[in-house]
Parts: structure tokens; sequence; C-alpha cells
């Protein structure tokens, strides 16, 4: 006989221990499941302290949260399977993966996909040397696995992520050369490019990468400097000796099992590109699966909190687990941190571009 | 390169060390830790040679998306080895292409 669970969430990062938390909490059996040999997701690699209001834990590092949930999670008896990698979802309730190298199914009555995002590559010259990776990368070696891949890095693109890695790198130990930007201005909030800029980092507009070079590894890029059409302007060249190049040039969203579920799509080059069309609730398409989180729109770790929250109380509301005029209450107040957190120029475009995404049912 | 001293998770704490080979030289790896992360730790960053052109890869994602850090281990190849963690003993070599099975 196949394992029967009430709600099964693929994905342990802030959406989906969010998500458990607020269902355990109301009586739901939850299985939680992640690929990793630990939950979290990407949370234990943020050491830097968040913003928004004390309900989005501001001023709390990101490691810090994740303990926190963790601790929840744990308190409430959520059940975890870890190293388990879910591969597809067949007739809309039953997830097949593979743990350990074995593989199993389990029947879910609720699915929640919170499955995050993946970094976008740059393709330049040189590009596959061995020492140009990923910003996200750099963040596990330098954060989880404390190791340091470079001592004189360059960041290429200057959104939060950029910003924010450029400054673990120095925390680190490593010189950090430069930071560039395709766009004419700055991505990422002030407040992290003006930690950069005291310490001397150049963080500069308009230029990219045009080659990387090197013997078997990175030894130097060559940066030029581009209009707004992103053509490059000749004879702007530059050289930089850097042994370390590191991608920030945004995520995308991790949608594979919403596919293979037949989920309705739509894309949202703000949210990162394709996104499962969802109610405002969270649930998709397709009845019975949720989304919240990157793998809903790229947003904000506090944005996958709350969604993650959300999809938790709509499922815990479905199984019958709270009555309705609870649900609702619970709903409308996360629904309204959620307008809290999308205030500002970077969340209204989220939130025009959620608003399309918008799935309206009958 | 480890980093010991870190501003904000404090000193690095090692609690055992293993000894690995890697292309038949040993080298010492901390317990419970990736074979990709002891690589760096040592100053390795070719990880393989591609089967076409014979280019060199090393981590690109290090959370196993990617599968640019293939290497054989134990002689199996193809191991993810930003995702797999380090064994006494494990014999690690640079993947030459696809690889092949020697276990």
């Amino acid at each position: 006989m196949m394992k029967e669970v009430e709600m099964a969430i693929v994905g342990a990062g802030p959406a989906g221990l969010s998500a458990a938390i607020e269902a355990a909490k109301a009586g739901v059996h939850v299985v939680l499941i992640d690929e990793n040999k630990r939950p979290g997701g990407q949370l234990f690699k943020q050491t830097h302290k968040f913003f928004g209001t004390m309900e989005h834990y501001a001023g709390i590092r990101g490691i810090q949260i994740g303990e926190r949930l963790l601790k929840e999670t744990e308190d409430l008896g959520v059940e975890v399977l870890l190293n388990t990698t879910v591969w597809g979802i067949f007739n809309k309730d039953v997830l097949a993966f593979i743990q350990d190298e074995k593989g199993g199914q389990l029947k879910a009555k609720k699915i929640l996909l919170a499955t995050g995002a993946n970094e976008n590559p740059l393709p330049f010259p040189g590009w596959t040397l061995p020492g140009v990776m990923g910003a996200g990368a750099v963040q596990t070696l330098i954060n989880i696995q404390r190791v340091l891949p470079g001592r004189r890095a360059l960041m290429i693109g200057a959104g939060n992520v950029g910003l924010i890695v450029a400054y673990h790198l120095m925390q680190a130990g490593a010189e950090v050369i430069k930071v560039v930007e395709g766009k004419p201005t700055i991505g990422g909030w002030g407040v992290h490019a003006s930690k950069l800029t005291r310490f001397g980092v150049p963080v500069e507009t308009s230029k990219t990468i045009k080659r990387a070079e090197g013997n078997e590894k990175v030894e130097r890029a060559v940066l030029v400097k581009i209009d707004k059409d992103w053509n490059e302007i000749p004879g702007t060249e530059e050289e930089l000796n850097v042994d370390l190049i590191c991608l920030a040039v945004g995520l995308g969203p991790m949608d594979d099992l919403a596919w293979i579920a037949g989920c309705k799509f739509e894309y949202l080059e703000e949210l990162g590109g394709y996104i499962p069309k969802h109610d405002q609730y969270m649930e998709t398409s397709i009845e019975g699966i949720y989304t919240a989180g990157d793998s809903a729109g790229i947003e904000e770790a506090s944005v996958a909190i709350e969604e993650g929250r959300l999809a938790g109380v709509a499922i815990a509301h479905s199984l019958g687990y709270i009555e309705d005029r609870e649900a609702l209450k619970r709903k409308k107040e996360i629904l309204k941190r959620l307008h809290e957190l999308r205030k500002g120029p970077f969340g209204e475009a989220s939130k025009k571009a959620k608003e399309r995404l918008l799935l309206r049912r009958k | 390169m480890r980093i010991i001293d870190h501003p904000i998770l404090g000193k690095l704490e090692i609690k055992s060390l293993v000894e690995i080979f890697v292309d038949g030289e040993a080298i010492e790896a901390i317990e419970g830790e990736t074979i990709a992360s002891a690589l760096v730790a040592s100053g390795r960053y070719v990880f393989r040679y591609t089967e076409k052109t014979g280019e060199p890869r090393g981590v690109f994602c290090a959370i196993g998306r990617c599968t640019d850090c293939l290497m054989m281990v134990d002689g199996i190849p193809n191991v993810r080895t930003c995702i797999t963690p380090v064994k006494k003993g494990m014999k690690i070599e640079t993947q030459k292409g696809l690889g092949e099975w020697k276990s």
C-alpha cells in the first residue's frame, strides 16, 4: 500500500517551512520533503539582517530565521523527509521520489510546491572556466562550507543578491575588486550598495563583462561599457586581474513539478519567467496543488514566508481543520502583510505582475 | 583556503579530519563536508575536462543543479561533488569526458 498523507510539501525553504508550521498548528498531518540533507533552503546562507517589520523578522539574520522556523517545525512534530528528490507528480495527488538512491511514492490530499528558484546563467566567452560561478554558489561555499573560492573577486550584477554576496565575500576575507551592473541604475537597495562603497568597492553601472580569460582557471576579466540598449561602446574595454567572477544576474522559478502536473502558466518577466497561475490563496489551476515562495514568482524571502503561511492556512481550511470565519480572518491578516511587503518601487512591479497572474475561480 | 575566523559566523569548528585521495594525492578533509569543499579548501579548481573539447570545468552552482563539478568517486563516474560528503579513504579522480566505471 502506498503511504497516504493529508498534506505534502516539496521544498523546506522559508515558504515550505512556514506552510508546514501553519498547517501543523491547525492539526494537519504534514510531510515536508527536501532534496538536501538539511532543511532551511537558502536561509542558512543569509548572514545579513532582514528588513521589514517584526512580523517579517526584521533585524534578524537569515540564519537565525532558519533556526527559528526549524525549531517550530520540530516542536510541532512535522514529519521531514530529507535527501529526498521528488521527480514527478502522477494523477494530481501522487508524488514520486528518490530517497537515498531508492524510489518511492507518496499520496497526498493536498500538495504544496515550494521548490524555490534557480540562478540565471550569463553566457560570455570564457564563462565556463573554473572560477566563474553563481553568486549563490559563492554564498554556499563561503557561508556554509566555509571555504574561499578566490581572493580577488568581480561581481556581475548589482541587484540585492550581487550587492549582498559581494559584502559576504569581504566578510570572508576576499577582496572585491568591483561590482558591475549592465543597467544604468543599481537594482538592489541603496543600503546594501552603501555598505560596499563605504569600504571603497566601486559599484559601476552601464558596464558588463565581455570575456573571462585564464589558463585552466580565471585569471582576468575584460569589462566593457554598454549603452542603454546593451550595445558595447567600442574602446571602453578594461582589463582586471581577478580569480573569481560571480554571476548575480537574477533568478528563475523552479517549477518542473508544476509543469509535470499540468498547471496553467503565464509568462511574467517581473516575477522571473513562467509562473504557475494561482488564486489569491496560492492554489494553482489544479485543485489541491498549491504553490508558494519563489516558485510562485521571484520575490524576497519575507514574501516567501507569508505566501507559505497563506498556503498553510488555506490547505488546513480546505481539509476542515480551520472553520470558515477563522480561516478568512487569518488569510486577510496575511494578505495585508503581503500588501505591506510589496510597497515601494520594487514591490509595486511584483504586485502588478501578481495581479495579472491571479487565477480567478468561478 | 578555509575561512577560519568570520565576523558573523565565528570561528570554524573542526570536529574531526579524514584523509581522502585526489588523483592519488592524500589531502585532509573535514568530516561531513562536501568533496567540492575539500577540493576548494586545498586550492583545487579543475574538477573535470569536457568530452568533446577537453575544456576544464569546476564548481558552478554548488547546490547539485548544474552538474559542472562531476568527478569520478570510488570508481563511479559523474558524481556531483558539490553535494556528496567526503568519506575516509575516498578516492577521487579528475574526470575526463564521461569518465568510466571502475567498480
